[in-house]
């Protein structure tokens, strides 16, 4: 049973989990069953009754209500069964306890944003304290998406111009992915994110290490401090620093060049330029590359701009 | 006994007609040249040429598949870019679902029998089915231009608010698929006449072959669910076009109601893909046990139950949408009533092979594959309407594997089997039973090693409509990318075989499997308007019990084949039969 468990399921990883797998094995185990038993009757007809001469005659068996009310009655406990247990489950995975620590969640095309109470912002990684029920409160800047734990068996899909929400409590400390899983254009496989579980103490001071969000920290060099943003707002999802060629253009080299645009012109790659396509990426599009990106207004301010202006130029 | 003023009877004459062994005249060669095809009316013609096409569909989507297995050999790029990769899963499943699977069954094969096991000589409104022929065409001719004018990248699902924002033909593939969804409602609005006015006489509903109720229960629900399709693609349209806010947030609208209206017609849709291959398996599973149908009135019915609380399932779709969990609860309850029906169907087809004389060629090899494999999807369904585990296994491989169990394993098989069953009497000819058989064995296997890996890395969390992936599932994926290559040689050998059987196959005599459907008592191939008499019905399909003769019977007077049905019941004036030896 553990063996079976490790191969069809990840390792169940909070208080909830464990239940979902009970449930996961009554209805798979029971399945099994009634399909091991037709089938084999199945097979059994077959090898039994095979015809052994073309005039064989069957003998005239048309229909058993007993038979009919047995194979309609049964199943029907046995699904009713499933429907009770698994509304009971769903609705615990539902209801968070009211002492839940709250995380705002934003989803866009493709990253995962979190912010914290106390102005911590982070992007791609989730950090969580063991032990307590978290509940994190979902929101979509452009077009839905879905939030999966697989290690704590939860999922919620993530709704532009509405509000969802999830919640958890994973016992132990540690580091689970997160995968988008509403089909949400070309890097939704890339729009991945990880939870990290610290002990409480732990947790505590990386928050207040990180409060503030979005102001540059102290005595940071802007080409560097640029380099954070690119990590946080998940840039390199999509541009890569080392020259491969992801869904956008490679930044290796990028300033100063001189780029081939779809419409048959050419640009020189300058602040002008690195600054208008991130504010309005649709308007001068690299030949051979598709016009995916969204506009980053409102999001990052100028100060942050001009730091990747300044990291993107280090970027030899 | 009573009068004949006072009584509902009517006595007839009645007299054998035998069919004719490899007749002279058929339908294939009544009338000659491409134009008498283009503008034929016979409903077995209009069959024949919606076979080519959904077969022809078949494989562009089957090798849009086998390329998507190909790209994820590697969690990284293996050699199609991220947006390709997305056009392609999105026109696999599009193609599959609207120009494959919705008219496979009913269209093919239910316009060239539907009829003849009427005992009519064609449908209600033959031009109206011309018709239907067309609009599938011209629709499949616009999905085809809007895969080649710039993709569509959405999913077949074409979720808003992403189908609405980005790029690509997406007005033009929506509109494909609206003039298709009318080429199937006007097929449902004729079977259903059909059914209801053009029965031979004594052809009363309790003697309907399964296979007609099977295609009366998808009529019903492709006439009720296809215009919400068509209202929803419509909506899409307006807000791309006019940007009229009804589901995107950005203007006002609501993306989640999007998902409330493209289900509630495409899980319908599901049964108008399934319900006719139920029809198939009753079919072929009486034929080759040479048995009575067990519990007839249990499985006409189910269909219709389905076809009813079919209904009422949609939002099973929608657990993590954001949904009510009141609704969740409604939608899941209901999806658990859904699958009896089902399971009652499978217990029937069971108790059918008890004590029958059951001889294993093709078409019930294809059967037996069904059988195990919608086995395995009808159960995986139960465990997806389980609520609490749809929330873990939603939008993961381990429903891309159920989904395609239910369309491939199910549906496909039972198409395959139809197809095979079916085959001497459209064409007139024999294929070869041992490839046949080669063939179903590799289709089976194929099809396990590609989709049981799957379930497994589904289950562990692998997410659905991903180009790349964590290395963890590289194992399973590959195991289910050799699946699909055995798989795609399965239907080639299939495709080669039955080409080669029209060619020079054996001539097929009328009745090869010695079946007591009415299709069975014409020519192979039929005669062009089915049957040269009026066919008088006495026994039903299943009754093996009866004699052979005493399902060839015709009105003995002008034999004109003028077919309709009758409500009164028919005394068959048995002393005298004027029977032809």
């Amino acid at each position: 049973m553990e063996l079976l468990n490790d191969l069809l399921l990840p390792p169940a990883r909070s208080t909830l989990a464990q239940q979902t797998d009970t449930l996961f094995w009554f209805v798979h185990l029971s399945s099994l069953v009634i399909t091991v038993g037709l089938l084999s009757a199945i097979i059994y007809f077959v090898i039994k009754y095979r015809r052994k001469s073309e005039d064989e005659v069957t003998p005239l068996i048309t229909h058993n209500n007993k038979l009919e009310v047995t194979w309609s009655v049964i199943p029907l406990i046995l699904v009713l069964i499933c429907f009770g247990w698994g509304y009971k489950v769903y609705m615990q995975q539902e209801i968070a306890p009211p002492d839940s620590y709250e995380i705002q969640v934003t989803g866009r095309q493709w990253l995962w944003q979190f912010s914290y109470a106390n102005g911590a912002q982070t992007t791609g990684e989730l950090h969580v304290p063991a032990g307590r029920p978290v509940k994190l409160v979902m929101n979509s800047t452009d077009v839905i998406h879905s939030l999966y734990v697989p290690a704590f068996r939860i999922k919620q899909d993530v709704v532009p111009g509405r509000y969802t929400d999830m919640w958890f409590n994973a016992p132990q400390p540690g580091e689970y992915i997160i995968f988008c899983t509403e089909y949400c254009g070309t890097a939704h496989s890339d729009m991945l994110a990880t939870v990290i579980v610290h002990e409480q103490d732990e947790f505590e001071n990386w928050l207040a290490k990180n409060a503030g969000g979005a102001s540059k920290p102290a005595d940071m060099p802007p080409a560097e401090w640029g380099e954070m943003l690119v990590q946080q707002y998940a840039c390199t999802t999509c541009h890569s620093t080392d020259g491969t060629r992801l869904v956008g253009p490679s930044w290796k080299g990028v300033f100063g060049s001189e780029e081939q645009l779809a419409d048959g012109s050419t640009v020189v790659v300058d602040e002008n330029y690195i600054r208008e396509s991130i504010l309005e990426p649709n308007a001068k599009i690299v030949q051979g590359f598709p016009p995916v990106m969204n506009t980053y207004k409102g999001t990052l301010n100028n100060e942050q701009i001009n730091a990747i202006i300044e990291y993107i130029k280090t970027l030899k | 006994m009573a009068t004949e003023a006072s009584s509902n009877l009517k006595k007839v004459q009645v007299r054998r007609f035998k069919p004719k062994e490899e007749p002279e005249h058929n339908y294939l060669n009544a009338e000659k040249g491409i134009w008498s095809w283009l503008t034929t009316v016979d409903h077995k013609r209009i069959g024949v040429m919606y076979l080519a096409s959904v077969v022809f569909f078949f494989f562009v989507g089957g090798v849009m598949a086998l390329l998507l297995r190909t790209e994820l050999w590697t969690p990284a790029k293996t050699f199609i870019e991220a947006n390709t990769y997305n056009q392609l899963f999105t026109l696999h499943g599009a193609i599959m679902v609207f120009l494959f699977l919705v008219p496979s069954i009913p269209a093919a094969l239910g316009n060239f029998l539907l009829p003849i096991q009427l005992g009519a000589k064609d449908v209600a409104f033959p031009k109206l089915n011309l018709l239907s022929y067309y609009l599938y065409l011209i629709g499949a001719t616009i999905v085809v231009y809007a895969m080649l004018s710039g993709g569509v990248d959405t999913g077949w699902t074409f979720y808003t608010p992403y189908s609405t924002s980005t790029d690509g033909a997406i007005t033009a593939m929506v509109f494909g698929i609206f003039v298709i969804g009318f080429s199937s409602i006007l097929t449902g609005v004729n079977f259903i006449t059909t059914i209801h006015k053009m029965r031979a006489p004594g052809l009363s509903w309790s003697k309907l072959s399964l296979f007609s109720w099977s295609l009366y229960a998808t009529s019903i629900i492709q006439i009720l669910a296809t215009p919400v399709l068509a209202i929803t693609l419509s909506l899409i349209a307006m807000e791309r076009i006019l940007g009229i806010g009804i589901f995107d947030p950005a203007l006002g609208g609501d993306p989640v109601l999007f998902q409330h209206f493209f289900w509630f017609y495409s899980h319908p849709a599901v049964y108008i893909m399934i319900v006719p291959g139920f029809g198939v398996v009753s079919e072929v599973i009486t034929t080759f046990s040479r048995k009575h149908i067990f519990g007839y009135w249990a499985i006409a019915l189910s269909s219709l139950a389905i076809a009813f609380i079919g209904f009422l399932v949609w939002g099973h779709h929608m657990f993590v949408s954001g949904q009510a969990t009141l609704a969740s609860m409604v939608f899941s309850f209901l999806t658990f009533l859904v699958g009896i029906p089902t399971g009652i169907k499978m217990f029937n087809w069971a108790a059918t092979l008890y004590k029958g004389s059951i001889k294993l060629q093709s078409p019930l090899l294809f059967i037996f594959g069904f059988f195990f494999l919608f086995l395995i999807g009808g159960f995986t369904g139960i465990v997806l309407g389980t609520i609490a585990l749809d929330v873990h296994l939603h939008d993961t491989y381990y429903v891309v594997a159920h989904f395609h169990f239910v369309m491939v394993g199910g549906m496909v098989m039972a198409f395959m089997a139809g197809v095979h069953y079916w085959w001497p009497k459209m064409f007139g000819r024999m294929y070869n039973e041992m490839l046949a058989k080669i063939a179903c064995l590799t289709i089976f296997i194929g099809f396990n090693v590609t989709f049981l890996p799957q379930f497994v890395m589904g289950a562990q969390g692998m997410p659905r409509r991903y180009y790349n992936y964590i290395e963890q599932f590289q194992i399973f994926h590959q195991v289910s990318t050799i699946g699909s290559y055995i798989l795609g040689l399965g239907f080639l050998l299939v495709f080669i075989y039955l080409v080669k059987s029209l060619i020079n196959g054996e001539k097929a005599p009328a009745n090869p499997w010695g079946s007591r459907g009415l299709e069975w008592q014409v020519s192979s191939p039929p005669p062009q308007h089915n049957f040269n008499h009026t066919p008088v019905i006495v026994h039903g399909p299943y009754d093996y019990h009866q004699p052979m003769d005493e399902f060839q019977l015709g009105l003995a007077e002008s034999g004109n084949g003028h077919g309709h049905a009758d409500h009164q019941d028919i005394k068959i004036d048995r002393d005298e039969p004027n029977r032809e030896l």
